[in-house]
């Protein structure tokens, strides 16, 4: 079985981010890593194809930056990546990753595509949903448990109180949640392994796309002021020397829940 | 402005999401509602006293709703300004599918929305701290998925709503995920959603069998017990109990954080309590940022005393 597993390269969290005051963007520092939240996604795919002799593929788009997120996820044990990245693509929605993501995929020509229910840095959380149904294959979402038999996918899908088991035929989107699966760890074996592994790098011409239909221009919206929220004042903070929980107490009481 | 609002009826009622932004949109312009679930006439009535004008009804039956009611969607949305969202799985599920299928942006993560110009959205990024404002230059249909809890949901005295029944198209192999089974995980205890006061658990607890000492507090509260994504995805607590942004976002009167760093994922979860307390060793621990009262301690000394001095009141 051939996987696809969508990646996305972040600002590294310990970093925080800011917005560029003029264009909206947001402003990333070179260092880019993995999300963590794809390593799920990533050792999900590995299972799965070592268990059908098949192959793994990261599909990514954002900016080339050190390309540490990509081999991180080569090192874990991925074939190939394919990594969409050009200067256009800065300020594109949701739905111009989603469309972005498709074409590369098509040209792969997979049984599964994987991808995290939504990214540390823009959780808008859809992206999955967008892809399935650019692909034409059903979403299998909020995966907590993933297994695949005879051209089937069986997931455990989250829901408010509690899960669903929901079974649909391959080709499909699985979109599976962070503790889907313990992700392993690169070994030293693998990060060597990684350097000399297949980078594919196709332009948006090579997709079908051209720049107009996507970035900024393309995503259909403008982010037209950038505030600061309504602020929550912090309030007083205590040394706990032996008598902290009497404060607590005292904070109930003037709530009014004892 | 007319809007067009998802109501994710899988569980029987209507979501409680869909009367909050049924509530807020009334006041801006005409309410119709997109419904999916078996339905029954108390979820009309439900969704009628907060605004509805027409409910447009797919019963998926055991099929997993989104593909087909996304395309059901796609003949309908053409008729509304807006057509809004909530942050549940099956919310989700559909704007992203109708979004690609009538290639028409969605803005996620709204915690409001205005019409009194052109139609904008607010959202909040870095954990609640700031704010952004955005407008759509794509034509409409404007697709929104709000966070719960933006709104207060409040009936008003509007008419029953007319339902119409909507047929599921097919969509061929992309609606073809079934449901096979449906499981329920009962927490004891006052629901997270509905709780007046929340005892919730992080990683500072250090080992699973802590987390007894969140539900013995909850006990003598009365309280509902919450936890972090870290310590769902450690397998210390099921998943219904998550707060946070891929969880329940909760706004109770008291909301208890120990051993709770306060990433971002977390608070925009729970920032909008109407009390914070938080009990961490961190004295930078950014949960304090937040909290009303902050306790520099460790959870494992501060909690069993305050146990006690509950147990003490009580006796």
């Amino acid at each position: 079985m051939n996987i696809a597993v969508c990646v996305k390269q972040i600002p590294d969290p310990a970093t925080p981010y800011t917005l560029d005051p003029d264009t909206h963007f947001v402003v990333r520092p070179d260092d880019q890593v993995l999300d963590d939240t794809d390593r799920y996604g990533i050792e999900m795919g590995l299972q799965l194809a070592e268990q059908t002799e098949g192959t793994v593929t990261v599909v990514s788009m954002g900016p080339e930056g050190t390309m540490q997120g990509i081999r991180t996820a080569l090192a874990m044990g991925a074939d190939k990546a394919v990594l969409v990245s050009d200067p256009a693509l800065r300020g594109s929605g949701a739905l111009v990753t989603a469309r972005v993501l498709a074409k590369a995929i098509e040209r792969e020509g997979v049984d599964l595509v994987i991808a995290g229910t939504e990214s540390t840095d823009g959780y808008t959380g859809v992206v999955p949903q967008m892809l399935a149904e650019l692909l034409g294959m059903p979403s299998l979402t909020f995966a907590r448990k993933v297994e695949v038999t005879d051209g089937k996918v069986r997931i455990e899908r989250q829901t408010a109180n509690g899960y669903d088991v929901v079974e649909g035929p391959t080709p499909a989107v699985v979109a599976v949640t962070a503790g889907v699966v313990e992700p392993r760890y690169p070994t030293f074996k693998g990060i060597m392994q990684a350097k000399s592994k297949p980078v594919d790098q196709p332009s948006l011409a090579d997709l079908g796309l051209d720049a107009t239909q996507v970035g900024a221009a393309g995503s259909g919206q403008d982010i037209t002021e950038v505030r600061p929220a309504p602020e929550r004042e912090a309030g007083r903070k205590v040394k706990d020397e032996g008598e902290a929980h009497l404060e607590i107490v005292k904070v109930l009481e003037q709530a009014k829940v004892l | 402005m007319r809007f067009l609002i998802f109501s994710d009826g899988t569980g029987g009622a209507p979501s409680s999401t869909s009367l909050e932004m049924l509530t807020k949109a009334r006041g801006l312009g005409e309410c119709e509602v997109f419904f999916v679930g078996a339905g029954s006439d108390d979820a009309w009535a439900a969704l009628g006293a907060h605004g509805a004008s027409t409910v447009h009804h797919l019963d998926p039956g055991d099929a997993l709703p989104a593909a087909a009611a996304a395309a059901a969607l796609e003949g309908l949305a053409g008729e509304f300004d807006a057509v809004l969202f909530g942050l549940g799985y099956t919310d989700r599920d559909v704007a992203g599918r109708l979004a690609a299928r009538i290639d028409r942006p969605v803005i996620s993560n709204a915690v409001d929305f205005d019409a009194s110009g052109s139609f904008s959205v607010v959202n909040e990024i870095l954990g609640g701290t700031t704010q952004v404002v955005t407008t759509y230059t794509a034509d409409s249909p404007h697709l929104v998925v709000v966070r719960p809890k933006s709104f207060v949901a409040e009936p008003g005295d509007e008419d029953a709503p007319d339902v119409v029944a909507v047929d599921p198209p097919d969509v061929g192999a992309a609606g073809s995920a079934t449901v096979m089974e449906r499981h329920t995980e009962e927490a004891t205890g006052p629901k997270l959603e509905e709780a007046a006061i929340i005892v919730s658990g992080g990683r500072g607890l250090g080992e699973p069998e802590k987390f007894e000492m969140m539900n013995e507090l909850a006990g003598l509260l009365g309280a509902a017990v919450g936890a972090t994504r870290a310590i769902v995805d450690a397998g210390w607590v099921p998943y219904s109990y998550q707060v946070g942004q891929t969880g329940k976002t909760v706004r109770p009167a008291v909301y208890i954080a120990c051993g709770i760093s306060g990433a971002m994922q977390h608070l925009v979860g729970m920032k909008d309590s109407d009390t914070i307390i938080a009990i961490n060793k961190d004295e930078e621990a950014p949960i304090f940022g937040v909290a009303d009262l902050g306790v520099v301690g460790d959870v494992h000394d501060v909690v069993p005393k305050l146990i006690e001095a509950l147990k003490s009141r009580s006796r």
